[in-house]
């Protein structure tokens, strides 16, 4: 019952910040240079054909009507068309989408198995080599912009040691993508047994997902160490060592269950943090991703995919946040009270 | 680690006293220091830079180009047979400027915003707190890049986007500070004595606020610069032949399979270090101005 007193609660945030946000994105828009009417005609068409073509598209109406046509069309997944390749946004997101759910499941997953062991091997060995290590570690992974790391794991792993390939995309050269099942070709081809493009995907995902995941391990380490050294000088693990429960068993099992609770709640900051340094890496990489996507279109001022990123991206960072905050409020009974 | 006790007012404000305790802790901190020299040094540079650098930032010179670094082009030079370190000196400006320029319009209207905020509560709290909410719904990248692409591609827009993106933050900050700060004796002493509520904002509460804003600042100062370069790296903002950080980098990409390495590396290097250096004197600033943050890095 509280927890679902809770839920209602953080809905109720939710919902005015979906409506903030689409507020932001339709008035971006609407502001945008280049008169979508005009990018869509071309540049050799009279002013007549274009005025006509605005009433087709209902520029000519007043700004609440479109943004409410706006609303509309995003409820019943109309994201608009792409000027520049003449498809439906949405039929290129589709397409795209798996290329950046894959780059980004597998950077958090390199994040959070290289970030946890050393934020809890900084805590445990607070003040010594690892603790330090860990320090420069968590300060140049958030000095470094993602576009220069990556540059540079390009220059030292493919062009000085060649061992990555060429940064062109998800799969080598006159490699067969996998039977889709999921989209993403390092699944597809482990359930379907195509050692051939697994091998490939990993090979191509290397850089780009070590890239992206060490920009995001440093918040996650530093989370964890700060509440692992609190969690060890708490009583209970105390009592544990006296104990003499096994070192490992006590670190590993009891203190890191317990530090995992924060830790959950930074990963919607850290995702944030992916999706922003996602469109940067799928560019320098080549990813035919949404961020991608997005930048070229940046550059043919190119409004719909634009927009549509800019949305998307916002939609799915406020869900994520929301579970976020139910998944705590769900582990830590106490939040729900607050 | 910290040879102040924390008291249970608030920070101490900002008069000279506390300056100086700053500036002794912050000379102790030898790593601090060094950055704080670092980005002095950066910064006159830029400043002077048509003193300083050694070549002219648009001066071609056929004979030496993609020289590798060495005697007569300490960082090389590129197609061109432009010097880079001449043109990293001259970037300077434009990145500097543009991170602090940012920072400082945030800073300004996150922090008036958050005192009328604080002022008046109720219903006004409730509205502009939506808009906040909002605002910080995008991660703060995505939104500049799209505010930069929707006001139109100039360095000015770059400078606004960035703002933007920031503001929040600091009226946060501001907010709770003050909603903090109002609760505490010395403030209610203020209302008693009969103060005006400006009187008591200014004179009280908002000195008083000021401790962590500084320290955010200074964080934001560096996270300003990689969200700038960020943008003219994927084409947003500067226009060539002006360089900057982020697009010079970008054009050095391209001679990565050709192997001319410090096209890319050195403007990226640039970033960096001063990232660095404002993240490393934010910290510092944190330890000693902010007692509650101690301990978490």
């Amino acid at each position: 019952m509280a927890f679902l007193a809770y839920f209602l609660r953080r809905l109720s945030l939710v919902i005015p910040t979906l409506v903030g946000v689409t507020l932001i994105t339709f008035t971006l828009t609407y502001v945008l240079p280049g008169n979508p009417a005009v990018v869509k005609a071309g540049p050799l068409v009279s002013p007549e054909v274009v005025k006509e073509l605005e009433k087709q598209m209902g520029l000519d109406q007043p700004a609440w009507v479109q943004y409410g046509r706006y609303i509309g069309g995003i409820l019943h997944g109309d994201l608009g068309e792409s000027a520049s390749t003449g498809r439906p946004v949405l039929e290129d997101f589709k397409q795209r989408l798996p290329a950046t759910l894959e780059l980004t499941l597998a950077s958090l997953l390199i994040a959070l198995v290289l970030g946890i062991p050393l934020g809890v091997q900084s805590a445990v060995h607070r003040d010594t080599a690892i603790d330090h290590i860990g320090r420069i570690v968590g300060v140049a992974g958030v000095a470094m912009p993602t576009f220069w790391t990556g540059l540079l794991a390009l220059y030292v792993f493919f062009y000085l040691l060649g061992v990555a390939p060429a940064p062109l995309g998800r799969l080598g050269p006159g490699i067969d993508p996998p039977h889709a099942i999921t989209g993403l070709y390092v699944v597809d081809s482990l359930l379907t047994g195509n050692w051939r493009a697994l091998g490939s995907a990993l090979h191509q995902l290397m850089l780009p997902s070590l890239t992206l995941g060490l920009s995001v391990m440093a918040p996650i380490a530093r989370m964890v160490r700060s509440t692992m050294l609190e969690i060890l000088e708490s009583d209970y693990v105390k009592a544990a060592w006296a104990a003499g429960i096994p070192r490992r068993r006590v670190i590993y099992g009891d203190a890191l269950a317990n530090a995992m609770i924060p830790v959950i709640t930074i990963l919607g900051i850290v995702f944030g943090f992916l999706m922003a340094g996602n469109a940067v890496v799928e560019s320098v990489f080549a990813w035919p991703g949404i961020g991608n996507y997005a930048i070229t279109a940046l550059m043919t001022k190119d409004s719909g995919p634009i927009q549509s990123f800019v949305l998307f991206v916002a939609l799915l960072y406020v869900i994520v946040n929301f579970v976020i905050d139910l998944l705590y409020g769900l582990i830590d009974p106490r939040i729900r009270l607050e | 680690m910290a040879d102040i006790t924390p008291s249970s007012a608030a920070p101490a404000p900002f008069p000279p006293t506390t300056a100086r305790l700053v500036w002794r802790r912050l000379r102790r901190n030898w790593l601090s220091v060094g950055a704080l020299a670092l980005i002095a040094l950066m910064a006159l540079a830029a400043a002077l830079a048509g003193w300083v650098a050694p070549y002219e930032p648009d001066e071609t010179d056929a004979a030496a180009a993609l020289a590798a670094p060495g005697l007569h082009h300490w960082l090389g030079t590129d197609i061109y047979g432009r010097d880079l370190l001449s043109r990293i000196i001259h970037a300077g400006r434009v990145d500097l400027t543009v991170a602090f320029g940012a920072t400082a319009l945030a800073l300004l209207i996150g922090c008036s915003v958050g005192v009328v905020v604080g002022l008046y509560r109720g219903i006004v709290d409730l509205v502009i707190m939506r808009c906040v909410d909002s605002v910080m719904a995008f991660p703060a990248f995505i939104l500049a890049m799209a505010i930069t692409a929707a006001l139109g591609n100039s360095v000015t827009n770059v400078l606004l986007a960035i703002a933007i993106t920031q503001i929040p933050n600091y009226l946060r900050l501001i907010r709770s500070e003050i909603f903090r700060i109002r609760e505490m004796e010395y403030a209610d002493a203020a209302r008693v004595v009969g103060n005006p509520a400006w009187r008591i904002m200014f004179i009280h509460l908002l000195p008083n606020a000021l401790p962590p804003i500084i320290v955010q600042a200074t964080l934001a100062m560096g996270y300003a610069l990689l969200t700038m370069a960020a943008l003219s790296f994927i084409g947003l903002g500067i226009q060539p032949p002006q360089s900057e950080w982020g697009s010079m980098t970008a054009e050095g990409a391209q001679y990565i399979v050709t192997g001319e390495w410090w096209l890319f590396l050195f403007p990226g290097l640039a970033i960096v270090l001063m990232v660095l250096s404002f993240n490393l004197i934010g910290d510092s600033l944190r330890d000693f101005l902010d007692p509650r943050m101690r301990g978490v890095r």
